[in-house]
């Protein structure tokens, strides 16, 4: 009976060869370690985000009078509505660790290398519209730091010479962020960039599996396949990586619930305390800071000084600090991918990216003081110098042999 | 437990907290949610004290009461500007007037828990001093000339502000206050009062977020029940996975 259903289907609609395409006999290398489950685990966030969402949005009330309230409302009255909520805030932050550990996995070994430039740069993309959708949505509580953040964010498009004052009128659709400006970053938030974001990760997953996958060691098990044409160091996605991405996705829920349950405001990090007074177009806080996720680029802004009074080239800088991840293809010029075989030169220079990473993250969360500026602008500096200097220092790389087969380290 | 989770997940993530820029450290709240009592007497002194003036628009009384288990006639007892027990903690003050006494409008209280959290709050009210200069006669250590008086004067009194000498660079000394004395004329006792504060924020800990009643313990069972789910899925990965080598 079940086969003559799916011989009923297959003859018009081809689910069978499409399971098979891309889980059944999508052959992937065998020795993925622990930082290949944040592929899987992006799409469980991008997942959450949505149905948290669409519940969120039969409670909430995009309006300036009343969506602060709203979302009391929501953590209030509405029937779970505190989980679902805080599954969707605390969600946002979970979404953004796992897509910058996913990010990292591709410069760990080398994934964005040739065959899979565009499955990075479509990457990119989809990292690029998410700090969009994220931004749009942290003004929709309506609170101090959504108002302010929102605020400061978009007056950086005034900054643009000649047009700016326009450009930022026309996104705001008000002198100042405004009722106006809230109802079209729910529109945004809700259907726009989650439409085109769903589209783009069909595309990225695509083009994933027209090359193939990469691996811990870099090496591309296409070149080695048995008498069947199968990689001998490929192992079909089902079952194998589906029990194995679930066993991942249940031991990364223990983290989230753990946050979820017990810690939803993340010190102040995933939900900013400010956020609590409803958002006053005549109070500005003490301190406004971006959300965690945005506070290294953030600081990059901060760090470029001004050029006769106007901040349009930090604002440049801030664009071509996330742009620049998508010349890593071609500035990357070692014929190695893995980190793995690599030279320690290259391993130092990852490590001092890193550690700058953390600290410009560090600094946006900060009132800006003197000593604060100079780490940031050093940070900066080094920050493009690992992009800017590739070429050079992967060049002539010496890098260790790699193996002709997968290890299983 | 609960502390030790916590704990753990600061370890976690170090570098955490944000900074109140307040001059005075903060004391220590020290909260309990379990204390229903206390949350209940804390719920009676909101409503005596602050419901004048402040509102708390999100919080219903009947979500209270159930809550925090007051009964019906006691809470009816509560409801000064309403009786209908669904409503919520609304006010009767006039915005304008109050702009024209306090000089602002005095804030909603529902969620101000969640921005200036527990500490604060309970060193708040224990900061007040006399000081003839202001509008209503007092100050306050930790929120320098707030608009609002000292509300709970009947019951802590009013200490008086011990000052200490500061030289300016220039030569010329003033005086600063540096600290309170010990409040006197009240109806309660220090450390009853402390107790009573510590009631009022417990309920303002509470009244920001209800669901906390609940979440911790259901927190658990779920977390309970994903690493049970987890060393199974790790049973089946590794039952998959015995034929690759």
């Amino acid at each position: 009976m079940k086969n003559k259903i799916l011989e009923w289907v297959d003859d018009r609609f081809p689910l069978t060869k499409t399971f098979n395409e891309h889980l059944g006999q999508y052959y992937v290398p065998k020795n993925f370690n622990m930082w290949y489950f944040f592929g899987s685990l992006a799409i469980m966030m991008l997942v959450i985000q949505i149905v948290s969402g669409i519940f969120l949005t039969m409670n909430y009330k995009p309006d300036g009078l009343s969506a602060f309230g709203s979302v009391e409302y929501i953590m209030r009255d509405v029937e779970w509505g505190w989980l679902i909520r805080y599954m969707h805030s605390t969600g946002a932050s979970f979404f953004f660790i796992v897509i910058y550990l996913h990010m990292f996995r591709g410069l760990l070994y080398g994934s964005y290398k040739k065959p899979r430039e565009l499955v990075w740069m479509i990457g990119v993309g989809i990292f690029l519209l998410l700090m969009a959708e994220a931004f749009m949505g942290y003004l929709l509580p309506w609170g101090q730091m959504s108002y302010w953040g929102a605020q400061v964010i978009i007056s950086l498009f005034g900054a643009v010479p000649f047009i700016g004052p326009e450009l930022a009128l026309w996104i705001r659709g008000d002198f100042v962020v405004a009722d106006a400006t809230l109802n079209r970053f729910f529109a945004f938030h809700v259907i726009a960039a989650p439409l085109v974001l769903l589209g783009l990760v069909v595309v990225h997953i695509t083009a994933l599996h027209e090359v193939g996958s990469n691996n811990p060691d870099g090496i591309d098990i296409k070149k080695d396949k048995d008498e069947n044409g199968i990689p001998r160091d490929g192992i079909p996605f089902h079952p194998y990586y589906t029990v194995k991405d679930a066993f991942g996705a249940s031991l990364f829920l223990i983290f989230f619930c753990a946050v979820m349950f017990f810690w939803p405001e993340g010190g102040g990090y995933f939900i900013e305390a400010p956020n609590f007074v409803p958002a006053d177009p005549l109070k500005t806080p003490d301190h406004i800071a971006p959300v965690w996720y945005f506070t290294p680029f953030y600081t990059i802004l901060r760090a470029i000084p001004s050029i006769a009074g106007s901040p349009f080239p930090g604002v440049v800088a801030m664009g071509a600090s996330t742009l620049i991840f998508l010349l890593l293809p071609w500035l990357d010029r070692s014929p190695v991918k893995s980190i793995r075989y690599r030279s320690t030169t290259f391993k130092l220079w990852v490590t001092m990216f890193v550690i700058v990473f953390f600290i410009l993250g560090y600094l946006g969360t900060k009132a800006p003081s003197p000593v604060f500026n100079i780490i940031g602008q050093i940070c900066t500096v080094l920050y493009f110098a690992f992009f800017v200097c590739m070429p050079w220092y992967t060049k002539n790389e010496k890098c260790k042999p790699v193996p002709e087969r997968v290890t299983n380290k | 437990m609960k502390k030790l989770m916590i704990a753990i997940l600061m370890m976690a993530l170090p570098a955490l907290g944000m900074a109140a820029g307040s001059s005075i450290p903060l004391l220590s709240a020290n909260i309990d949610l379990d204390d229903k009592e206390s949350l209940q007497r804390g719920a009676t002194i909101f409503v005596n004290n602050c419901l004048n003036c402040h509102s708390a628009h999100y919080m219903r009384y009947n979500r209270m009461s159930e809550d925090l288990g007051i009964s019906e006639s006691d809470l009816k007892a509560m409801m000064f500007t309403t009786d209908r027990v669904g409503d919520t903690m609304k006010v009767a003050l006039d915005p304008k007037e109050a702009k024209s006494w306090f000089g602002t409008v005095p804030p909603d209280l529902t969620v101000i828990e969640r921005f200036r959290g527990a500490d604060w709050l309970y060193t708040y009210f224990l900061s007040f001093y006399k000081d003839d200069s202001r509008p209503f006669g007092v100050n306050n250590l930790l929120f320098k000339d707030v608009g609002m008086p000292h509300a709970l004067t009947g019951m802590q009194g009013l200490a008086d502000p011990i000052y200490k000498d500061v030289t300016l660079p220039d030569g010329t000394i003033i005086q600063v206050v540096d600290g309170i004395s010990q409040p006197a004329g009240g109806s309660m006792s220090v450390p009853d009062y402390e107790e009573s504060v510590r009631d009022l924020v417990g309920f303002m800990v509470y009244m920001a977020e209800p669901a906390k009643l609940v979440r911790y313990d259901l927190g658990w069972k779920v977390i309970a029940f994903l690493i049970f789910l987890t060393f199974l899925l790790y049973l089946l990965k590794k039952e998959y996975w015995r034929d690759i080598h």
